[in-house]
């Protein structure tokens, strides 16, 4: 489960502001349902907290744990000639994309990463299966940097 | 790069005049309903004649005006580097596509277009199969030669002044060809209920114009057990004797159906190794001309039938970023034995895998899992029937029983299933390939060079982690390839020997 599980091979965490940002993003899409447990709540059809307690203790769940765990299972490895990205709390996926095979690269940063400094950096292969593979939760001088250094590795008439 | 030669001049062009005639007899075909649609309209009318006929000329005329200006405002140049496109009138859109980029050049002769020897170019990017790059319609003589310049192009090969254009025969071997008595005896293996769905379709669509109501169930019924009671009088072997007709009608449509649908696709079935690439040829009214390089081919896959497979019939497809017609790979053989199949896959750069002896299968657990989590909802649906069965009303019990006794028989088919597919599917690896095969009555055995994947990915959901196995999904440029179900332990040795090929090459230097 813990972020050193693969082979020895230790995992380079993300940024520890990426818990912040799914944290927000999660109170952000938890919001309405909250809402809406409180307008159920008004109409007075079942007895007071049917429907706020179990949704407000979900929610609370969602927002205090899920994204803590979400962030011990993330990581990242940057090899010499390969990222490695391991991400997933129930379906667990470890991809690795050689730089050879990257076709174009992105860094992104939505509204939330670049209130906490923080960018997505997305490779992008050829293959069907894993077009783009993206890793969030980097500080974004990390992400640049990355992206420099993969981009000196994806040979110029490739682009 | 060589100087501009006549084939490869600088100035934009249009295509063929005669091509605004070609479309404008095609957009004919768009104006039929709206056509139907005023004639009908207007039969209500007082006079309404008078006015159908200008007005059908007037729609007439305005399809042929936009058309002219579509015309007009298409123009292509085969530049130095790149082909461009520039089309539109009010929104103008020009698209400049390097040489390098593209994947094949495909020729298409729609049945009009044939007629006047026209053609319609296509280039395959890969950027995805709708937005490609296409000119339509030019001379036959202009679409080989367009087709030439751009593959000379491509490898960046000195083009002689004139030799381009001349569109030379080049030397080519017949891979694989179709005779008429192949392709029947493909067509009738390519049963087809799609003309049942097609009349249905219609009837619903056009059912006012028919003088009864077909969706009027009680004068069916009228009609067939009718005032004389016809066919209750006729016995129960009768009715046997019809129900058995009516199958049969069935299974004979169904056989004309798939046998029209596969001579009208395939007839004059021809692929040719080519200096370009596989060169690919078919259609009996719209006549299809591809080539795919045989650098850019990805992976191969070999698929087959239920039935087709009893008598060794197999089909052979080519991945690659280009797509075909209607499906993402292009099918280079489509029904033919192994030992054809042998020979086109050799010359794709490909082997079988003949000499392997050391095929992998996946974990007993995994096929354990999914076997249970297949037939476990069914056994718990039985076990909830027989506990509610004194519930039900007594004329439904032997209905509940026959239920309870079918899910059981679905239930041990699934258990069964998995236990055969661990003896089906299997994998292999050697220094260059990746052999998949997979599925029990109509196996599918996928082909893929080690050093053309783009990426690997080890995937675990829930159940898997705690049993630990994996699926290892591979990145393939315009298609799929995964290995399920196998050893977390194998999972990673796999992942590690593939990166070390793919690692080493990089993209722009993958072999040819």
């Amino acid at each position: 489960m813990d972020a050193s599980d693969h082979e020895g091979d230790a995992l380079t965490p993300l940024h520890p502001n990426y818990v912040k940002v799914v944290r927000l993003a999660t109170l952000g899409w938890a919001l309405p349902f909250v809402i809406g447990a409180l307008v159920l709540e008004s109409a007075d059809t079942l007895p007071r907290g049917a429907f706020l307690a179990p949704v407000v203790l979900v929610a609370l769940y969602l927002i205090s744990r899920v994204p803590l765990r979400r962030y011990q299972a993330r990581g990242y490895q940057l090899g010499g000639d390969r990222l490695r990205v391991v991400r997933g709390l129930l379906f667990r996926s470890d991809t690795v994309v050689p730089f050879g095979r990257v076709q174009h690269i992105d860094v992104q940063q939505g509204p939330l990463e670049r209130a906490y400094g923080l960018a997505t950096l997305v490779l992008h292969t050829a293959g069907t299966h894993n077009a783009s593979v993206a890793l969030p939760g980097l500080g974004h001088d990390d992400a640049v940097a990355m992206r420099e250094e993969i981009r000196a590795h994806v040979k110029r008439e490739t682009l | 790069m060589t100087k501009p030669v006549t084939a490869v001049s600088e100035d934009w062009r249009r295509t063929s005049p005669l091509s605004f005639v070609v479309r404008a007899i095609t957009g004919l075909r768009n104006l039929a309903f709206p056509a139907l649609a005023l004639v009908f309209g207007s039969q209500g009318w007082q006079g309404g004649g008078l006015f159908v006929a200008p007005a059908l000329l007037a729609m007439v005329g305005f399809s042929g005006l936009f058309t002219w200006i579509a015309w007009r405002h298409f123009r292509y140049r085969v530049g130095e580097h790149d082909i461009r496109i520039e089309h539109g009138l009010i929104s103008r859109s020009a698209r400049a596509v390097p040489y390098e980029r593209i994947q094949d050049v495909s020729l298409e002769q729609k049945p009009v277009p044939r007629l006047f020897g026209m053609a319609e170019v296509r280039f395959e990017t890969g950027a995805g199969g709708k937005d490609e790059v296409r000119i339509a319609y030019v001379t036959l003589a202009e679409a080989d030669a367009l087709r030439e310049t751009v593959r000379a192009r491509k490898t960046g090969e000195a083009v002689a002044a004139g030799e381009a254009a001349a569109a030379v025969e080049e030397p080519s071997r017949t891979l694989f060809a179709m005779d008429p008595r192949r392709l029947v005896t493909f067509g009738l293996f390519e049963f087809s209920l799609v003309a049942f769905a097609v009349i249905g379709g219609a009837l619903q669509q056009f059912d006012f114009l028919l003088p009864f109501d077909i969706w009027d169930f009680e004068a069916w019924i009228e009609l067939l057990a009718g005032p004389g009671h016809r066919l209750q009088e006729l016995g129960p072997a009768v009715q046997a004797v019809g129900a058995v007709l009516a199958l049969a009608t069935l299974a004979v449509l169904g056989l004309v159906t798939g046998l029209v649908r596969t001579v009208l696709r395939d007839w004059g079935f021809r692929l040719e190794e080519t200096p370009k690439g596989l060169r690919r040829r078919r259609g009996l009214l719209t006549r299809t001309d591809t080539v795919m390089p045989i650098h850019r081919v990805q992976a191969l896959y070999v698929t087959t039938g239920l039935l087709r497979r009893r008598f060794g019939w197999h089909a052979l497809w080519v991945v690659s970023l280009a797509t075909d017609a209607k499906s993402a790979s292009h099918v280079v053989v489509p029904f033919a034995q192994m030992s054809e199949i042998a020979s086109v896959i050799r010359v794709a750069g490909f082997d079988l895998p003949d000499g392997i002896t050391h095929w992998h299968r996946p974990s007993p657990r995994y096929r354990f899992d999914r076997a249970m989590l297949g037939a476990l909802p069914l056994a718990l649906g039985v076990v909830a029937l027989a506990l509610a069965r004194p519930l039900f009303p007594a004329e439904a019990q032997a209905g509940s029983l026959l239920g309870a006794v079918a899910m059981a028989g679905i239930a041990v088919l699934v258990a069964v299933r998995e236990r055969l597919l661990s003896r089906y599917d299997r994998h292999a690896i050697d220094v260059e390939r990746i052999y998949v095969r997979r599925g029990w009555l109509a196996p599918r055995l996928d082909i893929a060079s080690r050093v053309k994947l783009q990426s690997v990915e080890i995937a675990q959901g829930p159940i898997a982690r705690r049993r630990g196995y994996a699926t290892l999904h591979f990145g393939v440029a315009g298609g799929t390839l995964a290995i399920e179900g196998i050893p977390l332990e194998d999972a990673r040795l796999l992942r590690d020997g593939v990166l070390h090929s793919i690692a080493g090459v990089d993209f722009s230097r993958l072999p040819g």
